[in-house]
This record gives C-alpha cells, structure tokens and sequence, in this order.
C-alpha cells in the first residue's frame, strides 16, 4: 500500500472529528430550539480566539501551571527527602508506617476549605494543596526507588566513610535519577489536576475559575474553549515530561 | 530482624502518629496557632462524636452521619457505575485491534483531562441536581477501569488468541474466558484508582452544587469559622479514603490469589 503512511497519520484524528461535527450538528439544532446551555463548537473556537487575542488565557493558564510547577516543587523537595531518608533506614520506615497509612488517604480537596481558611484565596492556598497531593506518591515512590538501590553501592559508600548527606547525594540520589523521573511524570499530572480543581471548587484565579465562571454568566462558547483548552494543555504537558523521562531513561541507560 | 523486634517496631510506630497528636495538641492548646485555624484534638472529637451521634446522651445533632451516608453512597455508585461502563466498553474497544487503533488516540488524549473540569459543563447540561453529580463522579472514575481493560486486552498473550481461534470460539466466548481473566489485574489496579478519583470527585461537586454531603458540610463550616466541625468532616474523608482502599486491596489480593504460583 503506498498511501498506508497517510492512512496511519490520518487515522486517530477521525473519530474525534466525528464526535466534534455530531456535537455541533447537535448544539445547533438545540440552539435553534432556544437552549442556550450549549453552544457548538465553532462558536467555542471564536471565543478561544477572543481570550487569546485579549490576554486572558495567557494569565490564567501562566497561574495555573506557575502555582502547580511551585506547588509540585514543594511536595517533590520534601517528598524526595523523606522518602530517602525512610528508604536508607528500615527502622524509620516501619516507625512511620502508621502515621503515613493514616494521613495519605485523606483526599487533597478536603483540605480545601482548611487552606481556604488558613491562607486566604490566592496562590499559598492552591500551593498548599498541591504539595500536599503530589508529596504522597513521591514519597512512596523515591522510598520504593531507594529501597531497591543495589547494596554494594551503599557498602561502598560505607568503606569510604562517607557522612550520611554525602551518602544520600553522591550515592543514592545519582542512583535513583531514572525512577525519580517516572515519579515526577505523575506528580507532574496530579499536581496539573489538583491545580485546576482548587480552582473550579474555590480559587477565583486560573483556568479552573474562568471556565467557571463562563458557565456561570451563561456563555457556554466560552465555557467549551476552556474545557478543550485545559485538555490540550493537559495532553501537551503530560506527553512534554514522557518525552522527557525517557530521554534520562536513555541517558542513564536504563531502558524505558 | 527476629518476630519479636518487628512487633516493637510496630508498637513504636502507633506511638509515632500518638506523638504526633500530641503535638496537635500541644499547638492547638498553647496557642502557638491560632485555634480559628487549628482546634484542639479534643474539640475535633467532640464535633466528630456530636456529629455521629454517639455521645450518649442523645443530643448530638447527628448531621455528619447523614453527610457521610451520602458522599459514600455517591461514591459507591458512581464508582460501581464507572466500573460497569468502563469495563463494558474497554473490552469492546479492546478486544479488536482496529478498534483500538482508531479510537485509543482520543482515548488518550482525555485521560490527563481532570474530571473536575467536567463539572460546569454537567451543570449547564443538567443543571444542579444529584444526578448530575453522580453522572460526573461515574464518568470521571470511569476513564482509569476503560484504559486499563483496554490495556488488558490488548496485552493478551498472542498464542492464547491463536489457541481461540483454533478453538473456533466466539467473540463472547473469547471475551469471557480469555480477555476478561487476562485483564483482570489491570482492571482491579485500574477500579482501586477510580475509588480515590471518586471519593475526590464526589466532594467537589458537593462542594460546586451544594448536594448534601461531606464535602458541602466541611465548606460550610470553613466559611463559618467553625474549625472542630471542618476537622471532623476532614477526619471522616480520610477515614472513608483509608477504609474504602484498604477493602479493596484485600480483595484484589483474594481474587488475584490464582495469579501466583
């Protein structure tokens, strides 16, 4: 077959092509019944266009990933660090096992309202839950990772003498690289989807409120331009760090 | 280590989460934050004893049960609903390689999508009403069960296909006795997930259409300043969190018992 490249690329994009006509086909007919809790897709990419001519996707998509990127820093540094220290000591890890089975289910947007309370709206609030959410699986993650770093590299470490903070980042840390970054690759996506979901439950900044708030002043174009764009903002970051961990992957020659 | 050594350890770990109530306490009772913010543990069970009506004297109000039966009555439905879709419609996609490569693509492409950014667009198409919460829960949950059958599926063993097509067994016949079986690991690691994203979604539509439930309980009472009932409504999410996951790992591992060797 010589046209079976094209056929390849042209394949995945039928069926969401087919979906987006039938909605349209769909939103304009109920519009001309007089509903107008939809709007179809065209008119969606009219109002995309206007947000981003005006400026206002760019800020609220720049909090968005600004607050979940420092949110993500946040649980990663402590996570990364507890999760050594329970990986490089047995006794640390079975001490701390309760209290981490205890707190580890309680779900991130409980904590809404506390933060709500302690912080205010704004970005220390979305920051706190964020780091809250993505320090859990980074913490169980980098201490499984440790765990299984090969013994003779910390006998080494023993013979020369090194102190425990040389230990942890000339031997373990190094050791760890390619497992660190499939932990980050899902605290990346946690931190991208606790991020948006602060925002459409309470905090009036970001892509999570504008698409609130556009459903909320009865403008269901601009509401269906937020929701495919938080979608490919989504997809765009999370294939960006599979790129990106395979390529440490490959770097540090483990095969991904 | 001996038997005897790990029991202290596990001993000594009970008292880490005591110690670490006890500086709850020590904080919350000298003043070092301010109790608007942080109550005192004691006052967090008396709001979570109040709420569940087991104080004994029958004045509790006994609001928080009824909150608690509803946010997990959503979550197991909309979970059990999400569990049912997903798998029926991963093992269609899954079972034909065509299928699966026409339709995987979008599939995804909507999985990074949080299941919260469906919420105003469930309230512009249904409105505010608790179906339209539970029909946000079940379709949110639904996306990890759908990608892990089809995963499932895909993952057959080839020769398993070759030895059904040899067999001249039925699409159905194939599904049930070799897809199904096949697939099973992934579909229950896929359905515990959904169990978190559930109890999640749950709460914030309760939080974003006022239904009433856990989750509106504890905004609530964040917005009236009344931090002992926003900590026993928080206290009893991550009780449900713990207690729904640890049932389900139990039950993974009794029904993946045929598994080891």
């Amino acid at each position: 077959m010589t046209d079976s490249r094209f056929y390849r690329w042209l394949r995945p994009w039928v069926f969401p092509v087919v979906l987006v006509g039938a909605f349209e086909w769909y939103a304009r007919r109920a519009a001309a019944l007089g509903s107008d809790a939809l709007a179809p897709p065209s008119a969606a990419a009219k109002a995309f266009a206007g947000a981003a001519m005006d400026g206002s996707l760019w800020t609220a998509t720049g909090f968005t990933l600004g607050t979940a990127a420092l949110g993500l820093l946040l649980g990663a540094v402590l996570g990364i660090a507890f999760g050594v220290m329970l990986g490089l000591s047995r006794r640390a890890a079975q001490l701390g096992s309760v209290s981490i089975e205890v707190l580890r289910p309680v779900p991130s947007v409980a904590l809404i309202p506390l933060a709500m309370l302690g912080f205010g709206f704004g970005v220390r609030m979305e920051l706190a839950i964020v780091a809250f959410a993505t320090f859990w699986p980074l913490l169980v993650l980098v201490q499984a990772a440790v765990q299984q770093v090969e013994p003779r590299l910390l006998e080494v470490s023993r013979v020369l003498g090194l102190s425990a903070r040389e230990r942890a980042f000339k031997i373990v840390l190094p050791a760890i690289v390619p497992r660190l970054f499939v932990a980050l690759r899902l605290g990346v996506a946690v931190a991208l989807v606790v991020a948006v979901t602060v925002e459409i439950a309470a905090n009036p900044n970001g892509m999570g409120y504008a698409m609130m708030i556009a459903q909320q002043s009865f403008d269901p174009a601009l509401m269906l331009a937020w929701l495919g764009w938080i979608g490919i903002v989504g997809f765009a970051v999370n294939a960006g760090m599979l790129v990106l961990q395979r390529a440490v992957s490959r770097r540090m020659g483990v095969p991904s | 280590m001996n038997d005897s050594r790990i029991g202290l350890y596990r001993f000594g770990s009970l008292g880490v989460l005591l110690a670490l109530v006890a500086l709850w306490w020590i904080a919350s009772n000298a003043g070092w934050v301010s109790r608007v913010f942080l109550p005192t543990p004691q006052a967090t069970f008396a709001s979570l004893l109040e709420g569940l009506n087991l104080s004994g004297s029958g004045e509790g109000s006994g609001e928080l049960l009824g909150f608690t039966r509803a946010t997990v009555g959503r979550m197991i439905e909309g979970w059990l609903l999400a569990s049912l879709f997903g798998v029926l419609l991963g093992a269609t996609i899954g079972v034909s390689p065509s299928v699966r490569a026409w339709i995987q693509p979008t599939l995804e492409f909507i999985r990074p999508l949080p299941a919260s950014a469906l919420l105003p667009l469930a309230i512009s198409i249904f409105g505010l009403n608790p179906g339209m919460v539970l029909f946000v829960v079940a379709f949110g949950a639904m996306w990890p069960v759908l990608l892990a059958t089809v995963h499932g599926f895909a993952a057959v063993e080839p020769r398993l296909a070759e030895v059904a097509r040899c067999l001249q067994m039925s699409r159905a016949a194939y599904i049930w006795k070799m897809g199904l079986p096949n697939a099973m690991p992934d579909i229950l690691a896929g359905m515990r997930l959904a169990l978190t994203i559930a109890l999640i979604v749950a709460v914030v539509g309760e939080m974003i259409a006022s239904q009433s439930g856990l989750g509106q309980a504890i905004l609530l009472a964040a917005r009236a300043f009344r931090a002992s009932d926003l900590f026993a409504g928080i206290v009893l999410l991550g009780l449900i969190g713990f207690v729904s996951n640890a049932l389900l790992a139990f039950a993974e591992q009794r029904l993946l018992r045929w598994q080891r060797p």
